[in-house]
């Protein structure tokens, strides 16, 4: 093995020390930059994409979506919600008719932390649908809470008077009542407590049904429409 | 404060780092052999975790807004400028720890558990005191599976095993062992 | 040419069984337990190992010469850190949700072991060739490794390997080698192969030097 001869020579002076490093830094810097720029448009559309199909998974028949925050006791429609300000979907049909909210809501299950998304008819009072964002349960009992097709659809007309109650397997009998999974009952619970816990923080906050924010246009791709 | 108390005795056992997340396993599978070792690396690892989670806190907060794309980066400094400090502490205050410690001092640099306990933190959008509160759960977690290796080591030491199965082989499956007890700690904070 | 060209295949080929990162050297272990779980995962953190040490290993051999000494830990780490973010945005760019699986493990690249024990131990010394000859070994053995574990897992954890279904309804996933503890027993069982196979090979070369010995 052999390395190149290299002569040793005087230890270099505080400046060169700092000099490379600044140099490094730079250069470094810099194309953090450029790739971080590439990728944003891909990155910001893929992320709008995710959301947009979770909302249309649990609000059927929704062609559109806007966010919708809670800011001066009212809730307004606006195109970017603030960093970490609570926010819900608003559905809307073809024919821009309110649907009904998608609302994001998480808390500890089993293993860690739930993230899921749940539809709400704010008319009927029931969740129409809801979809597991992110789950760290135990692989072949808890993850059946995104892969059981049977509890999953137990959410399609799920009555939210005065709250959703996890049943055992087979007992439902009320409106409000979903069979849990079964060897899951933990994380079945979990979920249904995560929407009950996003239902009362957000029920004060919601417009009386009929009253909800109507679509506003986005800035279209071709030509202006909106105001 | 229910909130906390979850996140600490998940970092702690149940989702611990070491065990769960598979970070910090350099010094778990390299340092394991000495019980005192063991517990001392582990300290060291914890105080330099509580001094990171507030640097990555300060950063997000007020620096990283900006320029996200900055993170990694500013994170491995933050960690390397804690490690050289707490190196310097220790040379300064007991010069006999110092030389004990060795080389595992400025490897605390590269333990994947602190850089990943930033990163954790920071996709989870913790504040403040959860930041704090996450980074000593995960450094008591990391301390106890340290521990309980070494122990576990020091006690075979005087057995018979096979050539074959010593060394890292059995270090890894009584790790593993060990990680299947912790997976018992899940559903600890269930409330029905 | 022809002994430098040897020269490099050796650089080369050293990284993928006698010197391999994970089996022989036992380094990069924080990656290769936590994204084994399949073999896709598998493959995406080896591919984006493989990109970040042989990049690294290139830039810091070609100015190894420009480096002082003194903040060369410090400057391969800069370096290091700028080829992970990018692989990190690329990965989020192109392939979202194998990056939502190898989650936070991306950016902890930074922090294994292997690279930055590479760019010290051999890219700061030797020429760029050599390096990234090296470079491509290593990075090699480690994808080798990482895939083999992530496909025993897979298909004894999760009955498929890349996603397809390998057994018939019947078969019972052993569902524990998906989760964290059969990431450790899995490489413990492997690490277990390469001690009989060394120590087999071991005694097979003390038999050849005996029968030598006695002047057959």
């Amino acid at each position: 093995m052999n390395a190149d001869g290299r002569t040793e020579t005087a230890a270099p002076s505080s400046l060169r020390l700092v000099l490379t490093l600044a140099i490094a830094g730079l250069i470094s810097g810099i194309a953090i930059i450029g790739i971080y720029e590439t990728t944003l448009p891909t990155i910001t559309a893929n992320k709008a994409r995710e959301l947009r199909e979770a909302v249309f998974k649990v609000l059927p028949g929704v062609t559109q979506m806007q966010p919708l925050v809670y800011r001066d006791e009212q809730l307004i429609a606006v195109q970017e919600p603030g960093k970490d300000e609570p926010v819900v979907y608003g559905g809307y049909d073809e024919q821009r008719n309110f649907v009904g909210y998608a609302m994001p809501g998480a808390g500890p299950g089993f293993q860690d932390t739930i993230a899921l998304l749940y539809g709400f008819d704010p008319e009927e009072r029931q969740v129409i649908g809801m979809e597991v964002l992110e789950s760290r349960e135990t692989p072949g009992l808890g993850d059946k809470i995104y892969k059981d097709a049977v509890f999953v659809g137990g959410f399609s007309a799920l009555s939210t008077d005065p709250e959703i109650v996890a049943v055992k397997k087979g007992t439902k009998s009320a409106a409000n009542e979903i069979d849990a999974i079964t060897g899951a009952t933990i994380s079945s619970k979990a979920v249904v407590r995560i929407i009950n816990e996003t239902q009362a923080a957000w029920s004060e906050r919601l417009p009386p049904p009929g009253a909800e924010p109507p679509i506003v246009e986005a800035a279209p791709a071709a030509g202006g429409a909106g105001q | 404060m229910d909130n906390l108390l979850w996140i600490f005795i998940s970092a702690l056992l149940v989702n611990n780092f070491v065990l769960t997340y598979f970070l910090g396993l350099c010094p778990f599978l390299g340092v394991s052999n000495s019980l005192e070792t063991s517990f001392r690396l582990g300290l060291a690892t914890t105080f330099v975790m509580l001094v990171t989670a507030i640097c990555a806190w300060v950063l997000n907060t007020y620096v990283l807004i900006h320029a996200p794309y900055l993170r990694l980066i500013c994170f491995i400094v933050v960690v390397a400028s804690t490690v050289q400090f707490i190196e310097m502490l220790i040379k300064k205050l007991s010069p006999a720890l110092f030389r004990a410690m060795g080389i595992f001092l400025p490897l605390i640099t590269t333990n994947c558990a602190i850089l990943g306990l930033a990163i954790f933190a920071t996709n989870r959008g913790y504040g403040f005191w959860e930041g704090l509160v996450y980074a000593l759960g995960a450094g008591i977690g990391f301390t106890l599976a340290l521990v309980l290796l070494a122990g576990l080591r020091e006690e075979s030491e005087l057995s018979n095993i096979p050539k074959l199965i010593q060394g890292t082989a059995m270090n890894l499956i009584i790790a593993g062992i060990l990680s299947m007890a912790f997976m018992g700690f899940a559903g600890l904070f269930s409330t029905t | 040419m022809k002994k430098r060209d040897n020269q490099s295949y050796d650089e080369f080929i050293k990284g993928i069984w006698r010197d391999n990162p994970v089996f022989a050297q036992v380094l990069g272990m924080c990656p290769m337990l936590a994204v084994t779980n399949s073999a896709v995962n598998a493959i995406a953190m080896g591919g984006a190992t493989f990109f970040v040490l042989v990049g690294s290993s290139f830039l810091v051999s070609s100015f190894r010469n420009w480096i002082p000494k003194q903040v060369r830990i410090s400057c391969f780490i800069i370096i290091i850190a700028t080829f992970v973010t990018i692989a990190d945005y690329t990965l989020l760019a192109l392939v979202p949700k194998v990056h939502k699986e190898l989650g936070a493990f991306i950016p902890l690249i930074v922090a294994n072991c292997l690279i930055l024990g590479r760019q010290e131990a051999f890219a700061s010394r030797y020429p760029t060739r050599l390096a990234v000859m090296d470079a491509l070994g290593m990075a090699t053995g480690f994808l080798i490794a990482l895939f083999s574990l992530g496909a025993v897992r897979e298909i004894l954890g999760d009955g498929a390997l890349f996603g397809v279904k390998l057994f018939s309804e019947n078969f019972d996933p052993w569902i524990i080698m998906i989760l964290p503890p059969g990431g450790f027993l899995t490489l413990g069982v492997i690490l277990l192969f390469f001690n009989w196979f060394k120590y087999k090979k071991d005694e097979f070369l003390e038999d050849v030097a005996e029968a030598e010995r006695s002047g057959n």
